[in-house]
């Protein structure tokens, strides 16, 4: 309906963008120099800073190594966002639903993280920019090269993509078209027809539309590969490029199993769901017990087929459905008479109650892939919305929820996931597992990347930042996720559509022998391309009487992302084996190389004798990137990438003691200590840069690929910092970047230890085992042990460390002792039960003689900067206030640091480090204010 | 019956089987020192069966005692019931194997589909299977095998199926038993908590958890009764003090406290002895 609006608002407007073309290197240059580091784009040059110069010099050296296509990245960006928001005025008159429901989600996000590229010349739009990262894909690499080739001709794929992207009109009329083949969930064959440059988004949402399908995020289009191995189609990139020579053959699947269907709010989408499950069942790709196919079938024929009708012997037609893999006469017979008692059931509360009987199913939703363990057993991993399952046969063997994973990578054939420490541990450790072959490793990557990003995350993650040159796999999850989906679906505004419910009988036959994929070949596909001719029995109109439904989780809309500036390598490495030719590594390129050391699948604590070296993974790439960095002129490529995953878990998490340190540094100093106290914040970095000796396997040229799950936070300091987070951005190059020196000290590694020791318990809240005599041992500081109990550590341990600062010290004391059993029984994962107490605990030092700093004299407020750092389990929120009061500079420092864990131990030192730390990177400042709040569970058991 | 949750704790029936004489004698399990009464032991089960009877309202289903099989009162390890399927277990004990026998014959009499264990290379303690209502953990011990566990998991397809390794001669529910839907009752030793963190990370549900100092005190029988609600069978104050204690933390509970001296001396807990089913009419 909408479609003509749209074509005609195109070619309005195409002059327009015609013109803003030519424009676009010279607003990038104004904006590189006036908001450096702002944008983190694919592209190179943009990321330079001032602040990191040399980086950017040596980017620019680089960049001479670089296809042309790379680097031009930046017109195009420059063009897209003014085409796709005039394509999106019209439309938003003629709908009255909010636009994201009729642009697909990728799109909607590109719109907007182009807007923030432009945000000098719109800024107009630039408010909506700030929630969607950018994303930067291979897609946009390649359709650059594209662009470059076909010369004067760039206007129009672009123009046509757009065109096709929002209203799947008509092709444009110069591009050579493909028909697709695209096999929807109810066996139809969907012939679409694209431009044969078109990226996945627009076969996608062409057969959404055809659908008349709104919560599309769930799904997704695949195609099988050479190797027949089933693929998602990446929506961001070209579709040509992605199937290589394979024909152009879809199905139309669901991606992302929704983990309660009862929460999505159109029965059309639910239906969906309902005919993707059953592929699934009859191809045995979820195994049911007899008695949940029975029930399952017994819906499936009520929705299908309307009420039983006493009158027509079902059994006659009932085996032409299958309910199993394979099914027995009895099944048959069990599934009719469950079938009678579905009387007078809608076909959409039929499908409700498949549904709800479905996703209890333990294989519901779970995306299994073939691998080896470290020993060389046949294992499959299965990736789902919580997180990595293990399985041996048919048997759970091991789970790793999305909050115990550190980070994702694959790295040839190998697939490894970094654990959070358990409790019993004191580091991270590694987990490795062989898949079949790289490609098979990167696609287990990729869905494990997406499944983490839709499910876990508010909104998608950061792209990798380009800090360095960064090739190879730069992939993330580019749709929306199910906090946004869900967020979306509320306003969904619409009738229920009308839909027919095809039998699934054919369906069900002519997926035998392809369990997988709801597609086959050609021959398979042509067969079930019939049109399915029988109907249920009912009046469509009566499906509208479906019950409705509230979406939108409110604990999910809530939650917010953790942004956070980690980024310790996503960066280039110089091959020993030259490579200049090398093709990124999401285009499935395997840089040659030779791999040399036997892949080295393991499942190892990591060797905490090395000290600092704590994490040697990491510590090894960064080290390697500094390196590559300093050789960059002669470095040819690399191909790896890197994402942080972190978790930020904050004072509200009960269960887990929580104490959170304001330390308030007052002087009157210059703003020389600036950059040290940004250092300093981020004492993670600072120590992954410091072991720069160990390195491993990195330096061949191999695809490979990380991936660091940022956590969702519910931290309102996070949030707050949101605003903040480029110039956090620009200040993490420097250590990254520059000599070691200044930038962390020694102290950044003590700092971290016991966060990292923290971190391990609060995996496992529940324990409360100490274990700090270990970590002990190591420390050179000779910092006493603070044993006992919380208050007598503080009273004790704190003038230790404060004893040079202003003498006289008020402390002040407030306890709470609450009863946060409910507020538990919703936020915790583990619990005592039945009761559980929370001591809360807040103490104040503070300097007696407050020299009269902030609070007394208003002054003029010159910079306010905060900055946030996270290390594993502590937050830093270093804010820095620069006051002018009576021609004195006064610059003011508030470190919150929050430190989540178990036992009290660690927090006492933890505790004590942060202060001493703080002294130490301000030796010019003074320490005038104390705040420890803590929150402790107090233990029912210790007790009785 | 797919309804997976709402059933839990719900039993219409339960298998139980006699004590034999030969019980004090030769178990196959007996630690030498410990003196088995067998008179009391007797008792204790005659009023154990009392109480799932009258209390729990229960259809009970006793079998004789054979005298051949000294163990057999523990039936819980000779089927694993969930739903409308029994699967008939292979014993890890070779002397206990006979044992599955008359179970599965009363079993069959309800109508239940039956599955039984043709590999001989499984072995497989109805004591080492605990069912959460949302998910088995199977323990991996002496008398559980991981094929055994494989075929636990072929037998009920809707459910996870998580494996927990147990050492030292123990079964899963020596230590830990359900408390309730999502209530985990756990013991205190290390290795019981070892087992609860494992457990803890297998799932994706979130469990709570109830700890009694006793690891044996953990072994508890709940069920849901129409009239009375939760209702939990649990030790005595006389062998349990501490942990008979914790129980009355429960709110809303019935708990019956049941005398289990003699039995648990031989690892016969709570659970091991009775097989509970719910069969709907």
């Amino acid at each position: 309906m909408t479609t003509e609006v749209v074509s005609e608002a195109e070619v309005k407007k195409e002059p327009e963008k015609a013109d803003e073309q030519p424009a676009a290197p010279q607003q990038d240059a104004e904006q590189e120099s006036e908001q450096p580091a702002a944008i983190q784009d694919g592209d190179t040059p943009r990321t330079a800073s001032p602040q990191t110069d040399r980086k950017s010099k040596e980017a620019r050296g680089l960049s001479r190594f670089l296809p042309p296509w790379l680097k031009r990245q930046k017109s195009q960006s420059r063009t897209e966002p003014s085409e796709d928001h005039e394509d999106k005025a019209p439309m938003e008159e003629q709908l009255e639903a909010p636009p994201p429901e009729e642009v697909s989600p990728q799109e909607a996000e590109r719109d907007e993280s182009h807007s923030i590229g432009s945000a000098d010349t719109q800024p107009a739009k630039e408010e909506k920019g700030e929630e969607f990262p950018e994303r930067i894909g291979d897609g946009k690499e390649e359709e650059d090269l594209l662009e470059s080739k076909a010369g004067e001709k760039e206007d129009e794929p672009l123009k046509a993509e757009a065109e096709a992207e929002k209203s799947s009109l008509k092709p444009a009329k110069k591009m050579k078209t493909v028909t697709c083949q695209v096999t929807l969930l109810d066996g139809s064959l969907l012939p679409c027809e694209v431009e044969k440059r078109a990226k996945g988004i627009v076969l996608f949402v062409k057969v959404c539309e055809h659908l008349n399908l709104l919560e599309k995020d769930y799904f997704g289009l695949c195609y099988k590969d050479h190797a027949d191995q089933k693929c998602w189609l990446d929506p961001a990139k070209e579709i040509k490029r992605q199937i290589r020579n394979c024909p152009w053959q879809f199905a139309f699947s669901v991606k992302f199993y929704p983990p309660d269907p009862s929460q999505l709010t159109e029965d059309i989408t639910r239906y969906l769901l309902c005919l993707q499950l059953r592929q699934d069942i009859a191809s045995g790709r979820l195994p049911c017990s007899f008695v949940t196919h029975s029930l399952l079938g017994s819906y499936t024929l009520q929705a299908e087929m309307g009420d039983h009708d006493p009158d027509a012997c079902c059994l006659d037609y009932i085996s032409e459905f299958q309910f199993a893999p394979s099914q027995s006469k009895e099944m048959e017979e069990k599934v009719v008479e469950l079938y009678k008692t579905h009387r007078g059931m809608s076909p959409a509360q039929a499908d409700a109650q498949f549904l709800e009987n479905a996703k209890k199913l333990s294989m519901y939703g779970v995306d299994l892939h073939h691998a080896k363990d470290s020993e060389g057993v046949d294992i499959m991993l299965g990736v789902c919305a919580n997180g990595l399952l293990i399985y041996k046969d048919r048997l759970r063997i091991n789970r790793f929820a999305w909050p115990k994973i550190l980070k994702i990578s694959y790295k040839r054939s190998n697939f490894y996931i970094k654990i959070r420490p358990g409790e019993a541990e004191q580091f991270e450790s590694s987990v490795g597992f062989k898949l079949p072959n790289h490609r098979a490793a990167k696609r287990l990557w990729k869905v494990c990347v997406e499944h983490h990003t839709f499910f876990r995350l508010v909104t998608p993650e950061q792209p990798p930042k380009a800090r360095f040159l960064t090739l190879g796999s730069k992939f993330r999850y580019s749709g929306r996720t199910q906090a946004q989906t869900r967020q979306a679906s509320t306003l969904i505004d619409r009738p229920a559509p009308h839909f027919e419910r095809c039998s699934s009988k054919r369906l069900s036959r002519s997926l035998d022998g392809v369990p997988g994929l709801g597609m086959d070949d050609q021959a398979g596909a042509t067969s079930l391309g019939r049109t399915p001719g029988e109907k249920n029995g009912r009046d469509p109109a009566l499906e509208l009487s479906s019950d409705s439904k509230t979406a939108g989780d409110m604990e999910d809309s809530q939650r917010q992302k953790a942004f956070e500036e980690e980024v310790p390598s996503s960066s280039l490495l110089s091959s020993t084996v030259a490579c200049t030719t090398s093709v990124p590594a999401a285009e499935g390129a395997i840089a040659v190389g030779s791999p040399p050391a036997a892949a080295h699948v393991a499942e190892k604590a990591l060797p905490r004798a090395d000290g600092p070296a704590y994490s040697s993974n990491d510590v090894g790439k960064t080290a390697e990137d500094k390196q590559k960095s300093d050789t960059l002129e002669q470095a040819e490529v690399e191909i790896e990438e890197t994402v942080v995953i972190k978790e930020v878990r904050k004072a509200p998490k009960v269960e887990v003691t929580v104490p959170e340190v304001v330390v308030t540094a007052v002087t009157e100093k210059e703003p020389e200590k600036k950059p040290g106290g940004e250092a300093e914040g981020r004492g993670g970095e600072g120590v992954t840069q410091r072991g720069s000796t160990s390195s491993d396997s990195h330096s061949e040229s191999e695809d490979e690929a990380e991936y660091h799950p940022q956590a969702p936070s519910v931290s309102v300091d996070q949030i707050k910092e949101l605003p903040e987070e480029e110039e956090e951005l620009e200040v993490e190059a420097q250590p990254l970047e520059a000599e070691p020196t200044a930038a962390s000290p020694c102290p950044t590694t003590e700092e971290q230890e016991p966060a990292l020791k923290d971190e391990a318990q609060n995996g496992h809240p529940e324990s409360q085992s100490p274990q700090g005599s270990v970590e002990e041992d190591e420390e050179d500081e000779g910092e006493p042990k603070l044993n006992g109990d919380a208050s007598r550590a503080e009273t004790e341990g704190f003038p230790q460390v404060i004893c040079c600062s202003e003498p006289p010290v008020v402390k002040t004391e407030m306890v709470t002792i609450s009863d946060t059993f409910a507020a538990q029984k919703t936020e915790i994962s583990t619990l005592e039960v039945p009761i559980v107490h929370t001591e809360t605990k807040t103490i104040t030092y503070e300097a007696a003689q407050v020299d009269g700093a902030g609070d007394s004299e208003p002054g003029m407020l010159m910079t306010a900067q905060t900055i946030t750092s996270e290390s594993l389990c502590t937050t830093t929120t270093t804010h820095i206030t620069k006051m002018l009061k009576g021609g004195v500079s006064e610059t003011r420092i508030e470190k919150r640091i929050v430190i989540s864990g178990d036992s009290d131990i660690d927090h006492d030192q933890a505790l004590a480090r942060a202060i001493k730390e703080a002294k130490e990177q301000h030796p010019d400042m003074s320490v005038t204010r104390v705040v420890v709040h803590k929150e402790t569970e107090v233990m029912e058991e210790g007790k009785d | 019956m797919a309804g997976l949750m709402e059933d839990f704790g719900n039993f219409t029936h339960a298998v139980v089987r006699a004590i034999p004489d030969s019980f004090a004698n030769e178990d196959s399990r007996r630690k030498k020192t410990v003196e088995v009464d067998l008179a009391k032991a007797q008792r204790e089960h005659e009023l154990y069966i009392e109480v799932l009877r009258h209390q729990l309202g229960l259809r009970v289903l006793e079998l004789p005692a054979d005298e051949s099989l000294p163990d057999c009162a523990f039936v819980e390890d000779a089927a694993v019931v969930c739903g409308d399927t029994a699967l008939i277990t292979r014993p890890g004990s070779d002397i206990r194997r006979k044992e599955t026998e008359a179970v599965k014959m009363v079993l069959k009499e309800m109508n239940l589909n039956i599955v039984e264990i043709d590999d001989e290379s499984a072995t497989l303690d109805g004591m080492d299977v605990l069912f959460t209502g949302r998910e088995f953990f199977v323990g991996l011990s002496e008398r559980t095998n991981q094929r055994g566990a494989e075929i636990l998991a072929d037998t009920f397809k809707d459910y996870a199926v998580s494996v927990v390794p147990v050492q030292n001669g123990r079964h899963l529910k020596s230590f830990c038993s359900m408390g309730g839907p999502d209530l985990i009752i756990i013991g205190s030793s290390e290795q019981a908590q070892r087992a609860l963190k494992i457990m803890k990370q297998m799932s994706d549900h979130r469990y709570d958890k109830l700890t009694v100092p006793d690891d044996a005190a953990a072994n508890c029988i709940y069920v849901h009764l129409p009239d009375k609600g939760h209702t939990l069978l649990h030790c005595t104050p006389e062998e349990f003090p501490e942990s008979a204690k914790v129980f009355e933390r429960l709110k809303d509970y019935l708990l019956i406290p049941v005398s289990n001296a003699e039995k648990v001396k031989v690892d016969g807990a709570l659970t091991c002895c009775s097989v509970l089913i719910h069969k709907k009419v």
